[in-house]
């Protein structure tokens, strides 16, 4: 019996030649990436009462997102604590400021296929779109990788999406994974691995693959995963990491999957996922109508470049409906400064979005642009859970960038695919 | 020891029982906020030795283990639930909380008297005369629970220089 590609990565740091789906195994670790919430101020308590040091500091990358640029006393303390730590710990890969860790990760070149990768962060299945093993740990676990340099795992089965056919203008990997949240569940992945592949995949640009593993988290899996092909390499390649052997990395024809996914990506159309779950999505029409005070383009879902460029194909020419607060928070200062180059960031903010700094921001509540009590926001971020975004009576719609840019012209919910069609009038 | 039992639903989430609004604060002020968009009254009334009992997926959400954090703080020392994200699991065991699967979980009231046995699998509930069985724990993890979690656990480790 063959093996998937998460097995083959999991046996590699397990020193195993074979691993099979329940056994509980030991894992070297490639990289561990942990940022300024989940990271230093949470690690160090625990190092210091170990006494013990960082096992290898080359294979740390630490990345402060969540509370940037601090706004009171409490993010300041947590950012020097973060700086002060980085150095005493000899920690190289330190990325300040510079966007959210998922996509500051791959931008920066950390990740190579066939890594085995643990992240402080539950998006952390980001890193599977570069044909890592990469999934997310809270804090005391990550504090054990710190000291030992490996982790425990039970090795998790495959569960395949095969995707075929080619997606419809307006139409991205932010709605594949709206309508797969509906049509398993957010349970629906049980801690196990989700692959993408079919010849949709084979199409898609890194970033929108980056999309479709960062929202396995929201199915519920341990890890996403995309086989890398040359478009991965010709990503990394470019981000000055190395790619190795690269082809080397895939499951066997021969290997077990839990189950196999269908999706006839042509057939799809934009979806918006209701308040409070992302599994309570549906296309783009069941919620049209719904009036909006704010839209909200940002976080590592939502806020990359082919994100900024979605945005900016429907609001090109247009203006921000009035009375409405279009946000934009870049994922990264590299996003924000290729956006300016290409002439996207010029068409977004003339239409009226309100530029934020690179950065978790309001996805999670930490950051400018959280929600009054019963205030609506559609956004292109992750999640829409009771309360995440600001006040418990607020309410998120989850959407594309194309729909949350669509929306914030009208002023309510509506499909961005009208606004392609007619161009600007 | 008894325990009374406070009952929620499916995909209890991170952001409810730990909210982001008050991350960067102290995590004594974080545990008041616990739970409070699905009831404002748990993180006051709840008492030392209570149990949790959730539906499925249990602690889905982000990887901040503050969510099982403000639950110990709070005096939570057991959790039930038909089903726990992975993530969330992994954090309850790191931090000696124990985390048991019970396809039963539903049956259990809010309020109900109950008794937990983990080594052997087994909830009584005393209120409804009942008795449900639960998956165990994982071996491999059972020192380090006993232990009281993964910190305690490193602390025997580098003792034994291993």
């Amino acid at each position: 019996m063959g093996q998937t590609l998460a097995e083959k990565i999991i046996a590699k740091a397990a020193g195993r030649g074979h691993v099979s789906p329940g056994e509980f195994v030991t894992c070297a670790v490639d990289l561990a990436m942990m940022h300024d919430s989940g990271g230093p101020r949470r690690v160090k308590p625990v190092l210091d009462r170990l006494g013990a040091k960082v096992w290898d500091p080359g294979k740390v990358v630490v990345i402060s997102d969540h509370f940037v640029p601090a706004v009171d006393a409490m993010s300041a303390a947590i950012l020097d604590l973060t700086r002060k730590w980085v150095a005493e710990n000899n920690i190289q890969n330190f990325h300040d400021m510079q966007g959210i860790c998922h996509v500051v990760l791959p931008e920066r070149g950390h990740l190579s296929p066939g890594m085995f990768v643990v992240g402080g962060d539950s998006h952390s299945p980001t890193g599977g779109a570069f044909g890592c093993f990469m999934f997310g740990v809270g804090a005391t676990d990550m504090a054990g990788v710190l000291v030992t340099g490996e982790t425990w795992i039970k090795v998790p089965g495959t569960i395949r999406i095969n995707i075929d056919g080619q997606l419809a203008p307006g139409v991205s990997s932010k709605d594949i994974m709206l309508h797969l949240c509906a049509r398993i569940g957010m349970g629906g992945a049980g801690y196990q691995v989700v692959e993408f592949c079919g010849s949709a995949i084979e199409g898609l640009p890194m970033i929108e693959r980056m999309t479709l593993c960062n929202m396995s988290a929201e199915l519920g899996a341990q890890a996403g995963l995309i086989a890398a092909d040359k478009t991965t390499a010709a990503y990394i390649t470019a981000a000055g990491g190395n790619v190795g052997d690269y082809e080397s990395w895939q499951g066997d024809r021969d290997a077990n999957y839990l189950d196999t996914h269908l999706v006839e990506a042509s057939s799809l159309a934009p979806h918006v996922a209701a308040p409070h779950s992302p599994a309570n999505s549906a296309p783009v029409g069941e919620h049209s109508g719904v009036v909006i005070q704010q839209a909200y383009i940002g976080a590592c879902t939502g806020a990359k470049l082919e994100d900024l460029h979605m945005a900016a194909a429907v609001l090109n020419g247009r203006k921000v409906a009035s009375g409405i607060r279009l946000l934009l928070a870049p994922a990264s200062t590299k996003t924000t400064a290729a956006a300016v180059v290409d002439g996207t960031m010029a068409i977004l903010t003339e239409a009226g979005a309100i530029l934020l700094p690179s950065g978790c921001g309001a996805c999670a509540g930490y950051g400018a642009g959280i929600l009054a009590e019963e205030e609506v926001c559609i956004s292109s971020t992750a999640r829409n859970f009771k309360g995440r975004m600001g006040a418990a009576s607020s309410k998120v719609y989850l959407a594309s960038p194309y729909t949350v840019a669509a929306s914030a012209v009208a002023g309510h919910i509506t499909d961005p695919r009208e606004f392609l069609q007619k161009g600007v009038s | 020891m008894t325990s009374r039992a406070w009952v929620f639903g499916d995909d209890i989430d991170t952001d409810v029982l730990a909210p982001g609004l008050y991350m960067k604060g102290p995590i004594e002020v974080l545990a008041t906020h616990c739970l409070e968009a699905v009831d404002p009254n748990f993180a006051a009334a709840v008492k030392l030795g209570d149990v949790v009992i959730g539906g499925e997926n249990f602690g889905i959400g982000s990887s901040r283990e503050q969510a099982v954090q403000v639950l110990q703080i709070l005096g939570i020392r057991t959790l039930i639930a038909k089903s726990f994200a992975g993530i969330f699991y992994r954090n309850a065991l790191n931090f000696g909380v124990t985390a048991l699967t019970c396809a039963e979980a539903e049956k259990i009231c809010a309020g109900d008297e109950i008794t937990v046995d983990a080594p052997n699998g087994t909830i009584t509930n005393l209120t409804k005369n009942e008795t449900y069985s639960c998956d165990p724990l994982p071996e491999q993890l059972m020192e380090m629970v006993a232990l009281g979690g993964m910190v305690p656990y490193l602390e025997q480790r580098l003792r034994k220089g291993i």
